[in-house]
This record gives C-alpha cells, sequence and structure tokens, in this order.
C-alpha cells in the first residue's frame, strides 16, 4: 500500500475479543464464551477514536490493522464504520498460537511495508490475554519511541516529526516527547469515542480487506524459528467459585448491622 | 544456564513500590527451592537512601546503576542496561512488579533477548528444571498456567498485592554498581514534567478500599463514601457507571476497564456488580456489599451483604468506626 508524500498516515492495530460481559468458559480445556458476541476490544475504541480525531484535525488517513481468523473481518468493519479508511487483516493458520512476541514481531513486519507511517495507535491491552505488551513490543521491533499508557495527545508538530504526549502513570501525569513516526498505547481517559455513522456502516458493508499471509511477508521461515522462546497457556481453569452466598445483614436498626459488620471484619483481621 | 534470581525494584523518584518488597520475597522463598541467591537491581538517579533500605531486604547482591540519564524510568535506557547486565551474569530468573513500568521493561526485554514473558502472575511454582506461573486471564475471569521451561531468562512481572511483603535480614548485601549503556543523547523520549494526583493512595496498592457506584446518585453521593474510607485510612474507587456519569475522575475506576485490585477488604457501596467490576476486584479477600437490592449480583460475590440505603448505614458505620478505633 502506498500514500501519497507528505500525507499524514496513521494506523490502528485492534483486536476481536470477546464481549466484556461474556461470561467465560472452559470446555474440554478449551475457553468458550457461549453465546456472548466477538467485540472490538473496549480499549481499542479509544485508540482508534485517537487516530480519527488526529486524521480530523490533520488530514490524511487512517488505516486499521488486526490480526486473527477470517471472522476478525468484523472488526476492520467496525473500525471503518467509526471512520476508518483502509483495513488489513494479519492472517494465518499458525496465529491462534502466537504470544505477545510473536504477535509484535509480525505486526511490526507488516507496519514496515507500509509508507509514511507517522503514528501506531494500540489500546493499552487487549482484555483476552490482558498482557499489554504488545504496543512496547511494536515499538521495540520498529526502533520507534513508544509511549505507552497515554491519556492525552498534546501536541503533533508535523513539520518538525514531534509528538508530546501526556502518560498516566500509577503516581500521576508524566508529560513527554520525542520524535514520530512513533507508537502509542492509550487509556480510556484520552477521548470518548464515536459510534458508528450510517454512512460509515454502509461504506463498511462494501469494504474491501486487504489480507495478509505470512508467506506474502516471506516470514514463514522466520517465525517458526522465533517460535522457540514463545509461550502457551498450557492449562485454562475457571476460578474456584465461592460455595455460599453473602452472609446477609439486614434489619431496621441500622446500629446493631454497623455493630455487627465492625466485629465480623476485625474477626476477619482487615481491619 | 545460569541460575540466581533478579529482582526489578521499582521506584518512582526514589520511593519504591511495595509490589517491589513483594517481589523480594517472592524471589527470597525461590532462591532457597533453586539453592541460589537473590539479586535486585536499583536503577535511577541518587539512589542512596533507596539502595539502603533495599539493603535491608536483600542479603545477597544489589547491582546499582546511579546516574542522571536513570532519573525517569525510560524503558530504553533501563532495558539496555538490565539486558547487558543479563548477558553478563545470565540470571536464570528475573522478577518485576507488573506496574506500568514493569510491564514495560518486561516487554523490552522479551524482544531484545528473545523469549516470551508472563505478566501479572498471582502465583510462581519452581523445582529444579522446572517454574510454572498460573496469571489471571479474561480481565481474572479464568486463570492460565504457563510453563517457563527451556526459556532463558525466564522473566515474570507479578501483580501487587498478590504475594507477601518482604521481612527484613540482618546480614548486609554486597553492592556492585555498574554505568548506565545508553547516554542522553541516545534516548529517544524526553521527560518533561509530572503533576501527581491529588494525594490519594493509589488504588493498586490499598489495604482497603471504598467503592461507590450508580446509588450514590451523584457527585456530592460520594460524600459518604470518602469519610468512610477516610476513618479507614481506605482509597476510594467507583464502579464505570459513577465515572461515566462525571461524579468522580476516571482514576478511581475499579473494573475492566479500570484498574485491577486485591485489597484485603473491599466495600461496594451502590455498586449492582456487573461482570465488569466484578474483574477488576473479585480477588479481594473480603467484600462487603452495601445495597437496597439484594439480588444485586455484587450480592453473590460479597462475604458480607448489608441490605440498607447506603445513605442510612454508611455514616453510622463509619460512626461505629470512629468509636471503637479511639478505645
Amino acid at each position: 500500500m502506498s500514500f501519497e508524500e507528505g500525507e499524514l498516515h496513521n494506523l490502528v492495530c485492534i483486536k476481536h475479543t470477546p464481549d466484556s460481559a461474556a461470561k467465560m468458559l472452559v470446555e474440554n480445556g478449551v475457553v468458550s464464551w457461549g453465546d456472548a458476541p466477538m467485540v472490538v476490544n473496549p480499549w481499542d475504541e479509544y485508540a482508534i477514536e485517537e487516530a480519527l480525531s488526529v486524521r480530523d484535525k490533520f488530514g490524511g488517513s487512517v488505516t486499521v490493522l488486526t490480526m486473527g481468523p477470517e471472522s476478525a473481518k468484523e472488526a476492520l468493519k467496525t473500525a471503518i464504520a467509526m471512520g476508518c479508511d483502509h483495513g488489513i487483516l494479519i492472517s494465518d493458520a499458525s496465529i491462534a498460537s502466537y504470544d505477545a512476541r510473536i504477535t509484535s514481531i509480525v505486526i511490526s513486519k507488516v507496519i514496515a511495508t507500509l509508507d509514511n507511517v507517522q503514528i501506531v495507535f494500540f489500546g493499552k491491552q487487549a482484555i483476552d490475554g490482558d498482557t499489554g505488551l504488545v504496543p512496547m513490543s511494536v515499538a521495540y521491533a520498529l526502533g520507534w519511541p513508544g509511549f505507552s499508557y497515554v491519556a492525552e495527545l498534546s501536541e503533533i508538530d508535523i513539520e518538525n516529526q514531534h509528538i508530546s504526549v501526556v502518560r498516566l502513570l500509577e503516581e500521576g501525569r508524566q508529560s513527554c516527547s520525542g520524535k514520530i513516526p512513533a507508537v502509542i498505547s492509550v487509556v480510556k481517559e484520552i477521548n470518548e469515542p464515536r459510534y458508528p455513522s450510517f454512512v460509515g456502516i454502509r461504506k463498511a458493508s462494501k469494504a474491501e480487506m486487504q489480507v495478509i499471509t505470512l508467506d506474502d511477508l516471506g516470514l514463514g521461515d522466520q517465525i517458526s524459528s522465533d517460535y522457540n522462546g514463545s509461550l502457551n497457556w498450557s492449562e485454562i481453569q475457571e476460578l474456584s467459585r465461592k460455595s455460599t452466598d453473602a452472609e446477609l445483614l439486614e434489619g431496621s436498626d441500622m446500629h446493631s448491622i454497623a455493630s455487627e459488620l465492625v466485629e465480623k471484619l476485625i474477626e476477619d483481621k482487615v481491619i | 544456564m545460569g541460575s540466581g534470581i533478579w529482582v526489578y525494584i521499582d521506584h518512582f523518584r526514589g520511593n519504591a513500590l511495595t509490589a517491589s518488597w513483594e517481589a523480594i520475597s517472592l524471589a527470597k522463598s525461590l532462591a532457597s527451592k533453586l539453592d541460589t541467591s537473590v539479586t535486585s537491581l536499583v536503577f535511577g538517579n541518587q539512589m542512596g537512601e533507596l539502595v539502603e533500605e533495599t539493603s535491608k531486604y536483600v542479603s545477597d547482591t544489589i547491582i546499582v546503576c546511579d546516574d542522571h540519564t536513570m532519573e525517569d524510568f525510560r524503558v530504553e535506557a533501563y532495558g539496555a542496561l538490565a539486558a547487558q547486565l543479563y548477558q553478563e551474569y545470565e540470571p536464570q530468573i528475573i522478577l518485576m512488579p507488573a506496574t506500568s513500568r514493569g510491564r514495560d521493561l518486561s516487554a523490552f526485554l522479551s524482544m531484545k533477548l528473545g523469549v516470551g514473558v508472563v505478566t501479572d502472575c498471582i502465583d510462581v511454582n519452581v523445582e529444579v528444571g522446572y517454574t510454572q506461573v498460573i496469571r489471571p486471564v479474561y480481565a481474572g475471569k479464568l486463570n492460565a498456567k504457563i510453563s517457563l521451561d527451556g526459556l532463558h531468562p525466564q522473566i515474570i512481572s507479578l501483580r501487587p498485592r498478590a504475594f507477601p511483603a518482604a521481612e527484613e535480614c540482618d546480614e548486609a548485601a554486597e553492592i556492585i554498581e555498574v554505568e548506565a549503556v545508553l547516554s542522553e543523547s541516545d534516548i529517544m523520549i524526553k521527560v518533561l514534567d509530572y503533576s501527581t494526583s491529588r494525594g490519594d493512595v493509589s488504588l493498586a496498592d490499598a489495604n482497603i478500599i471504598v467503592s461507590g457506584g450508580r446509588g450514590v446518585g451523584g457527585p456530592d453521593g460520594f460524600d459518604p463514601v470518602r469519610e468512610l474510607a477516610s476513618v479507614l485510612g481506605a482509597s476510594v474507587g467507583a464502579s464505570r457507571a459513577a465515572v461515566d456519569s462525571g461524579w468522580i475522575p476516571y482514576d478511581h475506576q475499579v473494573g475492566q476497564t479500570g484498574k485491577t485490585v486485591s485489597p484485603d477488604l473491599y466495600i461496594a457501596c451502590g455498586i449492582s456488580g456487573a461482570i465488569q467490576h466484578q474483574a477488576g476486584m473479585r480477588t479481594s479477600k473480603i467484600i462487603v456489599a452495601i445495597n437496597k437490592d439484594v439480588e444485586a449480583p455484587i450480592m453473590k460475590l460479597a462475604h458480607y451483604g448489608v441490605v440498607a440505603d447506603l445513605f442510612d448505614f454508611l455514616p453510622i458505620f463509619t460512626a461505629e468506626l470512629k468509636s471503637r478505633f479511639e478505645k
């Protein structure tokens, strides 16, 4: 894919995940989520919105990229319905067994084939694997600055190829800056994602997605050698459930309930 | 294959996170099973006090890099040094807290050293030639067991509060001073400044959290929640409903799209307990739900359910605690 010289081209990497309200089960050692729908990973909606609002301000285009089975095209369609311009699906039979590192290697190879990418947006983590490793691993692989947990994109200076961001850390907010191209992962606070528009949904239903395989990238052999040192879930377990419901404290005498609760918490050694 | 357990001491401007001492405690127990030593890594600027504090917990070795380029955690600089030290000493296991910095460092080392890493682990089991961890996946709805056998090194980040904090030891540690690997001009990211949040205790570290949800009804509804929190020395949390309504800032949100917490005591006030909220707090040791609706999902998860209007109950409960603590 090529883009016009000087055009700002941003990329959003998203993941198709089970809905956050899904009840997760393990059946014969395999994770299942019943009838719950697959959705765009909720954190990624903020990444999509941020990429779109940068385009609204500076022009250019936004490409959305995902990795997964054919059905992951649905996630790309949602992103296009929100306003993204192009969709790319990285698809390969081996993808289901990738860990965060292999995923990052493949994504970075694809990004390296795209011309003129300025900012790569990610959500801070995906709600299935929950590792949060991929954004900074992709930054490493590309050799670009990586800004994680971004709560505000304070400045983009295209002429000088420079951005400033505010990151949300445990202790507060950190302002920092670096060159573009760069990779950022965003937190929820950064924006309020837009809904897919009617026009967008129609456009998405007709959109042609580019499908890239590892062979297209000439990566088949490399990935199998990188595979040494990769990690897989050897077993997946449901959590042990609490056997009983809450011990209920009810009645009209708030004072006696309060006193009873204090006694219990002291007995439990938590206060 | 090397031996030795390393711990990255995570800190903010010299103040160590409690999770760092939890990592040391785990490292000590792993080291005794593997008959090896514990080394901690202290990187930063003007680290004298932190090195002294660390030496209270670690009796073997502390590797210190005290350099102005290490003032702020920047993953390029910290990661490059950690990777170089790994090449030199080849420890078997590298532990770090699963904080923002710990996660970024583990991602860097994963790529630089060509091994998968495991994040946010809640259990680590080792024998000689065997390392297996458990980590929550799907927002804590399931647990995954992962084997790290055959990986060099085995890089593991630990969920804060999943392990006990280390006890102090008497022996003095050997201190090895090392130089930074990158110079300032090699580092791509520049840190401009910090603004800390309003002095709230960090939710991840809190022993007690008092949270408010839709039932608090508005920004002022958090007043009785805050008063209870202040008597208990607790942090204030919130459900997504309360945050999305604009009643309290996002920093306080507990749940799938907020923070994951694991305090000794979690008091949910007017929170129905959607599965997304439960994902962020279900590993709390004791859960108290205060809710008018006995059918609310939170009542299934809670250990104690107070069926009452929070505005009636909280002031009386707070006063009761106050009078007990004064005695």
